[in-house]
């Protein structure tokens, strides 16, 4: 009895929360016909978005899946002063609202800002690409770390330390026994990192300025659709978009899975 | 370390700088505004409510996915997953196809302070549930077999024994969960309506400041936040320290 209720209670708490929700969005996205759905994800102004929001993930996922394995090895094999401070501010942008991110850079590189004049100078941070870039990067930093430190913790040192005997060079060590070791784990991280740079909105919101057809990613997109040009439709047939990137990572996560024993 | 100290530290230390760049006073006058403190206080008031009730449905939806089988698991376990990677203004648009105006129950709570508690419970969902379920699967069945054999109801075998071993994985849930929804803006910002006073939460009200060119007052509200994912993450990291030093499994 009580296993029908707890059953009953979980898979209603989920039903109604979240798959009515997002199959609902499916349906309403093509409740006017496909055409019309197609017509407002393939305009120019949202295929724009479209390749922005993917020119960002192209860029800091790589820089962030190097800089998170090597933060990993740092703070699992290294021993340094500040190495509890590393692990915090590792963690911090988990537990930080993205808009105080995006306020962060906009303070530091906008007027008046320690930065700001960078613009004088030709380099346009805010309200352009390299801004944009920042934000995502901050967002997305703890992902592949988080996956990857666990991992080395448990394999130990043993392997990497009879290779040094055996007279393997450090690369070639990381490249032969640590790589493969952690690559299940990298590989989580990364579709971890990618779904969070598709997705940003808050950080992006306030560095980008939103400039329609420039600096407007997809996630911006679907909410001027909705709240300022009042096209419902169309936020919600880019809203489907996401979605199935959204649904796509999270069967690559499965794939991914570190298995149990 | 050179990259993180450009990517993340530099704009958090312009940002504090900024906070105060006009005085104590000013910072003080500014985090004081009733707006933002009403703004606060519902960002803290519901991100309390949401943890609570990530707490009981993170627990029992945990429960179900490690201790009962049924077909269709594997596919509500992987569903888990969904709030992490759909991006936030769709979580918050997909609510409010449903729950808002025209939606097809009749239930609009478009502009009201429970549909900003909907948008926060489907964010943060995956937290508790995601913490519990791998100490679940590793919790030994024997204790609550012996439990059963002498005779303990199952409520009580769960209170005495189940309980007290998930306490700490339910805990670490929830603070991350809290630590999430007092900075979620995209799944909230078109749910919420943003009405001062009344569904207007801290992440949003920094960004009407930032769209009103008042820096000051968004940067002054925003080391508060700070504050507190600061205090959550030290509050976690400590509780884990104490938990391996007072633990001898």
């Amino acid at each position: 009895m009580s296993k029908w209720l707890l059953r009953f209670t979980a898979l209603g708490y989920l039903t109604a929360l979240l798959l009515v929700p997002v199959g609902f969005v499916f349906y309403r996205a093509f409740s006017d016909g496909f055409m019309h759905a197609w017509d407002a994800v393939s305009s120019g102004r949202a295929v724009h978005a479209l390749e922005l929001t993917l020119l960002l993930t192209a860029i800091t996922v790589p820089v962030n899946t190097i800089v998170g394995i090597i933060l990993a090895l740092a703070l699992v094999r290294g021993r340094f002063p500040g190495r509890g401070l590393l692990n915090a501010v590792v963690d911090l942008p988990l537990a930080l609202s993205p808009v105080v991110v995006g306020l962060a850079l906009y303070l530091l590189y906008g007027r008046g800002g320690w930065l700001g004049g960078l613009a004088e100078h030709g380099i346009r941070v805010l309200f352009a690409v390299p801004g944009m870039v920042l934000a995502t990067m901050f967002v997305s930093l703890p992902f592949v770390v988080r996956e990857v430190v666990p991992v080395l913790r448990e394999i130990g040192t043993d392997q990497e330390q009879a290779a040094e005997t055996l007279g393997a060079a450090p690369f070639q060590v990381f490249r032969r026994i640590t790589l493969p070791a952690i690559r299940w784990a990298v590989a989580y991280g990364v579709v971890l990192t990618t779904a969070r740079c598709i997705g940003e909105f808050g950080a992006v919101s306030i560095v980008s300025g939103r400039i329609e057809g420039k600096t407007e990613t997809l996630p911006i997109y679907v909410q001027s659709q909705y709240a300022f040009d009042f096209n419902t439709s169309g936020a919600y047939a880019a809203s489907v978009v996401l979605a199935l990137i959204a649904i796509t990572t999270v069967v690559l996560l499965r794939v991914f899975q570190p298995k149990e024993h | 370390m050179g990259y993180l100290s450009i990517v993340v530290l530099l704009p958090l230390a312009a940002l504090v700088w900024a906070s105060r760049a006009g005085g104590l006073d000013e910072f003080w006058s500014q985090a004081t505004q009733p707006e933002a403190i009403a703004a606060l206080k519902l960002t803290l008031g519901l991100a309390a409510v949401c943890a609570l009730i990530n707490a009981f449905f993170g627990t029992t939806i945990a429960w179900v996915l490690v201790r009962d089988r049924f077909p269709g698991r594997g596919f509500v376990d992987a569903v888990i997953d969904l709030p992490f990677a759909l991006p936030t203004i769709v979580a918050g648009l997909t609510l409010l196809a449903l729950y808002g105006p025209g939606g097809p129950f009749g239930i609009d709570v478009a502009f009201t302070r429970i549909g900003t508690l909907f948008a926060l419970l489907f964010v943060t969902l995956p937290f508790v549930v995601r913490a519990v379920q791998p100490v679940l699967l590793e919790l030994d069945q024997e204790m609550e077999e012996a439990a059963a054999s002498l005779g303990a109801r199952s409520f009580a075998i769960f209170r005495r024994i189940v309980f007290p071993n998930l306490l700490p994985a339910i805990l670490s849930g929830v603070a991350l969960a809290f630590a999430r929804a007092i900075g979620e803006f995209g799944a909230v910002v078109l749910i919420s309506g943003n009405l001062p006073f009344k569904t207007e939460v801290s992440s949003v009200y920094i960004f009407q400041q930032v769209e009103s060119d008042n820096g000051t007052g968004a940067a002054a509200v925003s080391v508060l936040l700070l504050l507190i994912s600061l205090a959550v993450l030290v509050g976690i990291g400590a509780f884990r320290r104490w938990r391996t030093r007072h633990d001898h499994v």
